[in-house]
């Protein structure tokens, strides 16, 4: 729990004894609100141990929530490779000393941004069952990766660029004064330690991807979700339950993800000159200005 | 070119993006009033307060908010009785707002949080140290500071609100996601620039709030 000191001064035996019986009004509330929702839940039948069951019935698991949970995975691993692959190509290029280049690298970078990735998600898989022979999984599959990489990966680029930018001048200004072209400073010197700066961004990049291959839901990929729905749709029709434990698997696995984010901020801190942070997970889409790594 | 612009007038584009609008509209207010008031949870001295607002932030930011607008329309509604209107549409639509604001409604929070985190201790301590008690000290030195710190990470939450508002389509609200996969299950000829113009609706929209959003947090920004 982070401790906030800016607003209020160390208390004193006044203040301490306020805080402590606002602890428990505020206690009485939360736990009044618990108890609320419980009584709600219990008075629509939802507590009854027969729904609960099912999710905890081995077959649920092995035909819905095992597969289910697959589909998202293997999405996500592509997703999470390409993605990388697009940003870092993208990042640089936006860094090339080549104007067109540059200027054709940032177009593209700024319009995958803008787009939401459910309209690229149901574009890809109407584009693909029009121009290719690809159907099926596969063609669902694709159209999620394709979304995920497009708009992730541009992320990724504009990390690239502003972990170069985050980088203290004196770095490039070293790089020129023993001779360097600026193309060779940012090869040799600035990139490689933008990269390790920006690595626990990266992997808080990951949490997002693994949080829109949930996207995949509206174009029936049959992903964690959509196989929560199906085992929610039949009788006893546990949906309240089903989705419950999709949720928790998904906050589970993006808890993980984003302690690995703040694990390898600490690792890396010494190994760079720029700023080495986790940022708490983003919303599934975030437009960073051009100041760089405020975008949260 | 003129052809596929008469295959476009058959379609209400406008009218599907002004819906996206209204979600937007009215899911970034309630988020906004939900996520103040976790801020001042999060931010308060009183441990339990904290740690309601640490738990709601961390559960709903790491859960998908397909899931959420799927739970509001799947359960919600029908297995818990929430219901907006009985008009089938419009209880939908509130439900898909219900369901954006709860998700935008943690990272409103952490954007108002981060605002806070922008004031240097000292300020704190230079407005105490001549004389100002704690509500004017919150009102005239630290908040004001703190809203200028949060403009541009809650202008990315809005950008986000946005663009997410096409989710709504999981619960089959007529935004614009949904009318281009009907567009182009229709006119399969023109696949592409279907995709090019709503895209290119959305940089349209994004676009200026993003500069106006860096502008604005750059002119207002504490030279520290």
């Amino acid at each position: 729990m982070s401790r906030q000191t800016v607003l209020f001064d160390a208390p004193g035996p006044r203040a301490r004894r306020n805080v402590r019986v606002g602890n428990w009004i505020g206690a009485v509330v939360v736990i009044g609100i618990a108890v609320f929702v419980m009584v709600q839940l219990n008075a629509a039948g939802q507590l009854r141990p027969e729904l609960w069951a099912v999710v905890v019935d081995p077959d649920s698991w092995r035909y819905n929530f095992l597969p289910g949970l697959q589909n998202t995975l293997v999405a996500a691993a592509y997703s999470i490779v390409t993605a990388v692959v697009f940003g870092l190509l993208f990042g640089v290029g936006r860094l090339a000393s080549n104007r067109a280049l540059r200027w054709f690298c940032g177009v593209v970078v700024e319009f995958f941004r803008a787009v939401p990735v459910l309209v690229m998600m149901v574009a890809g898989y109407q584009i693909l069952g029009r121009f290719t022979a690809v159907s099926g999984t596969a063609q669902l599959l694709l159209g999620v990766v394709i979304a995920l990489t497009l708009y992730n990966g541009a992320v990724i680029a504009e990390l690239v660029r502003s972990g170069v930018y985050g980088l203290p001048k004196g770095q490039r200004e070293a790089g020129l004064a023993i001779g360097m072209t600026r193309g060779q400073s940012i090869r040799s010197i600035e990139l490689p330690q933008a990269l390790i700066a920006m690595l626990p961004s990266l992997v808080s990049q990951f949490v997002v991807i693994l949080k829109d291959t949930a996207l995949g839901y509206i174009i029936v990929y049959p992903e964690l979700l959509r196989s929560a729905r199906l085992l929610g749709s039949g009788a006893p029709f546990a949906i309240l339950q089903s989705l419950f434990v999709a949720a928790l698997i998904f906050i589970v696995l993006n808890y993980l993800l984003s302690k690995v984010a703040e694990l390898v901020a600490r690792k890396v801190g010494g190994r760079t000159s720029g700023k080495a942070r986790a940022n708490p997970a983003p919303p599934n889409a975030v437009t960073v200005p051009a100041v760089g790594g405020s975008g949260t | 070119m003129s052809e596929f612009l008469a295959v476009l007038s058959n379609y209400d584009l406008v009218g599907a993006y002004w819906l996206n609008i209204q979600l937007t509209f009215f899911a970034g207010l309630a988020s906004l009033v939900i996520g103040t008031i976790l801020a001042l949870m999060r931010i308060s001295p009183i441990p339990s307060l904290q740690f309601a607002g640490t738990t709601y932030v961390n559960l709903i930011r790491n859960t998908p908010l397909t899931i959420i607008v799927v739970f509001a329309a799947l359960v919600l509604w029908p297995v818990l009785g929430v219901e907006f209107s009985t008009d089938f549409a419009t209880n939908f639509f509130w439900l898909a707002v219900a369901a954006l604001s709860v998700y935008h409604a943690s990272f409103m929070c952490e954007a108002l949080r981060s605002g806070v985190n922008t004031v240097p201790a000292g300020q704190a301590e230079a407005a105490r140290a001549i004389g100002l008690p704690f509500l004017p000290a919150a009102r005239l030195v630290i908040l004001p500071q703190a809203f200028r710190g949060a403009i541009a990470p809650m202008g990315n939450t809005l950008i986000a609100l946005i663009k997410n508002s096409t989710v709504a389509a999981a619960i089959s609200v007529p935004e614009i996601s949904i009318l281009m996969k009907e567009m182009m299950e229709n006119e399969g000829n023109y696949v592409i620039p279907i995709f090019l113009t709503v895209a290119v609706g959305f940089v349209i929209i994004v676009v200026p709030i993003g500069l106006a959003v860096t502008y604005l947090s750059q002119r207002l920004a504490v030279s520290r």
